[in-house]
């Protein structure tokens, strides 16, 4: 009997007790307790439950009562219902900020998504330096947001602007260009900072996914008479696409919420004309004070990132089903 | 239809030369198999020849075409690959379609060449299914359909059957040997398999470290091995190797080591002159070696412990002790043997083999 506290009760008349160190018995106990299967996963849930719901439900909740406010930095908070929602609506800067998170959103996802595609075919073939090629790839993926816009918005600077200085002594322009002092050029400007940004995350993943496709399906397609292209088309994309629909949303979900890059390349202007949800969120809430209405145009952005998730799902599970 | 020729044919990767001067004829309509141990060369060879590995030396001709320079899709291939490499997301009928819809053949045909295939296959009931929902004896089947709807000129077939366990193995070999009998199609088959190799190939080639030991009729090399690799190789169980020394004795040579001396059958004393005095390899095949009579001249027949008694039902392998070496007999399932038994084995002389040391070559 090597156990006598663990050991069944029905032996015990036969055990000689040799009573084990008080340390040990308690160490046996709480190993007994996690034997326990609820109680196992109650403690290992309990962290996150906690994190998610002090971090995210909590403001949550909390950012869905002041958009039902009136509450404002210092003062305290009034029920007014939809009040904010309709304020914003009718608010043209909101319009054009929600119109430029819908341009921006789109534009870099598909930038990101065809560059980054792109550049994970290219790797998945060997090559000399590949590793190399590889590592450096995901440096603007490394460096942080705020750093990498600083260098860019030098790069668009309107009197230093490297941009401009390049192209001007290489003849192809003779006045600047209004990289950033031009809302619509601003708003290009960033999109492009993005996709720069968010590629090798794309690259990345579907390098993966690109790993896990057979080489001898490449091979029986090329011996049943597909070209590249085709080989692509017909092989690789619908091998991919579970993948795919993966990184998109997830792209989706983080451009169209995004606030760094704007809020250091441009600052929502010149005139407002930048402006995405988040950075105008921040703009009214946060700088302005106006808490309830910040929290109303924050709000505008879940019903659509509930849709892409929502779409997102069905469509993976469409595929798994098929 | 057509022949396929190598010349002189190489592959070099950066540090390893994996095929060596391979020439080869396949005729119209053969079937001819690559066997060998991996890394052998033999499935690279394939490789080059279905355009998927470069050819770094040499010339293949497909029919009358020099085919080193074009892609795969234009040299007129089928190829069944060991994995089967069915496109997961498509039906059978659209993995076997796929190679049709390439070249652009109108849709009914399309039809009609799958349809056709899937009967010859019996998988007609399967052609709306998914590949995983198959299983590895029907994905192999939908992988020879889709090369058999090309109606090609060669097929070229990678070890199709390793992926298969031993009872689905031997079902589709029959059946490829029926299939191929059916279509006539020149085919060039990869197998690491003896078995396989034996008994589909109407020519089998031997490779081994990129180099073809031998090339010839199963039989042919069953009975002739050309060097002890290929002797050692074909058969199940392997042939006996042992060094013996040849030695002249009352006007006759004799194979003679520790435990055994056995007299130069008259065909081979002529060869085995020059090697009087000398060390070489003979080889016995355990089916040529029997219990002794009082038939069996002494001249062919020495003593034997038993180490190993393995009865297999329609026969029985004995590994035993002739002095210093163990060898392996096969016996008539009727032997009774029990371990440490002393036995007395005689062997065919007509039938053993000797190979030089030095070369590894028949004598």
């Amino acid at each position: 009997m090597k156990n006598p506290i663990a050991g069944g009760a029905g032996s015990a008349a036969r055990v000689e007790v040799a009573l084990p160190h008080s340390g040990a018995v308690r160490r046996r106990a709480f190993e007994r307790l996690l034997e326990n299967e609820r109680l196992l996963a109650f403690a290992l849930l309990t962290p996150t439950v906690v994190l998610l719901g002090a971090f995210i439900a909590y403001p949550f909740v909390m950012g869905v009562w002041f958009s039902l406010s009136d509450i404002s930095v210092g003062q305290p908070a009034h029920f007014v219902g939809l009040k904010n929602f309709v304020k914003a609506w009718n608010d043209s800067i909101f319009r054009t900020a929600f119109w430029n998170t819908t341009v921006y959103t789109f534009w870099a996802t598909i930038f990101k998504l065809a560059l980054g595609m792109w550049l994970a075919i290219i790797l998945n073939r060997h090559f000399r330096g590949k590793r190399l090629v590889r590592a450096s790839m995901l440096l603007p993926f490394i460096i942080p947001t705020v750093l990498s816009t600083f260098a860019w918005r030098w790069m668009f600077d309107p009197t230093f602007s490297v941009l401009n200085w390049t192209l001007y002594k290489m003849g192809v322009i003779v006045t600047k260009l209004p990289f950033l002092s031009n809302g619509d050029w601003a708003l290009w400007c960033a999109i492009a900072v993005n996709t720069w940004r968010g590629m090798p995350f794309f690259a990345i993943t579907l390098l993966a996914g690109l790993q896990t496709i057979n080489t001898d399906l490449h091979e029986a397609a090329s011996l049943d008479g597909a070209n590249g292209w085709k080989r692509f088309w017909h092989v690789t994309w619908p091998l991919l696409k579970p993948v795919t629909v993966v990184v998109v949303v997830f792209s989706i979900i983080q451009t169209f919420s995004d606030f760094q890059l704007i809020y250091v390349l441009t600052g929502g202007g010149p005139a407002n004309s930048t402006h995405l949800l988040a950075t105008y969120a921040y703009q009214i809430g946060v700088a302005t004070g106006l808490l309830g209405e910040g929290a109303a145009i924050s709000l505008f952005m879940l019903p659509v990132l509930f849709l892409v998730v929502w779409a997102q799902l069905r469509y993976l599970r469409k595929l798994e089903g098929a | 239809m057509a022949q396929v020729m190598m010349k002189d044919l190489n592959k070099k990767y950066d540090e390893v030369h994996a095929v060596k001067d391979v020439n080869l004829h396949i005729r119209d309509k053969e079937f001819v198999v690559l066997v060998g141990p991996s890394g052998c060369g033999k499935s690279t060879t394939l490789r080059m020849v279905a355009g998927l590995e470069e050819i770094t030396g040499g010339e293949i001709t497909i029919g009358d075409r020099i085919v080193n320079d074009l892609p795969p899709k234009d040299r007129d291939i089928a190829m069944v690959f060991q994995n089967y490499a069915l496109y997961p997301h498509m039906t059978v009928y659209d993995n076997m379609a796929f190679g049709l819809k390439m070249r652009k053949f109108p849709k009914p045909e399309i039809a009609k060449r799958v349809q056709e295939a899937a009967e010859i296959l019996g998988i007609q009931e399967l052609l709306k299914r998914k590949p995983r929902q198959l299983s590895g004896g029907q994905r192999q089947r939908v992988a020879v359909g889709r090369a058999i709807v090309r109606h090609p000129q060669v097929f070229l077939f990678d070890e199709p059957l390793s992926n298969l366990d031993a009872k689905l193995r031997v079902q589709m070999r029959v059946e490829l040997k029926r299939l191929h009998d059916r279509l006539e199609t020149t085919a060039i088959y990869v197998t690491h398999d003896q078995v396989e190799a034996m008994t589909l190939g109407d020519r089998v080639v031997v490779m081994k470290d990129g180099w073809i030991q031998q090339v010839g009729e199963p039989l042919e090399l069953y009975s002739k091995p050309a060097n002890r690799f290929v002797a050692g190789f074909i058969g199940s169980p392997a042939m006996n190797f042992m060094e013996v020394a040849v030695a002249e004795a009352n006007g006759a040579l004799w194979l003679d080591t520790t435990g055994l001396r056995v007299k130069v059958p008259a065909p081979l004393a002529g060869r085995l002159g020059a090697y009087k005095g000398q060390r070489i390899t003979l080889g016995i095949r355990p089916e040529d070696l029997h219990m002794a009579t009082s038939n069996d001249p002494a001249d062919y027949s020495f003593d034997a412990i038993v180490e190993v008694v393995e009865p297999l039902g329609s026969e029985i392998l004995l590994d035993v002790k002739v002095g210093q070496s163990v060898i392996v007999a096969r016996v008539d399932p009727t032997v009774r043997a029990k371990l440490n038994d002393k036995l007395r084995l005689a062997l065919h002389p007509e039938r053993v083999r000797i190979f030089d040391n030095k070369t590894e070559l028949a004598i």
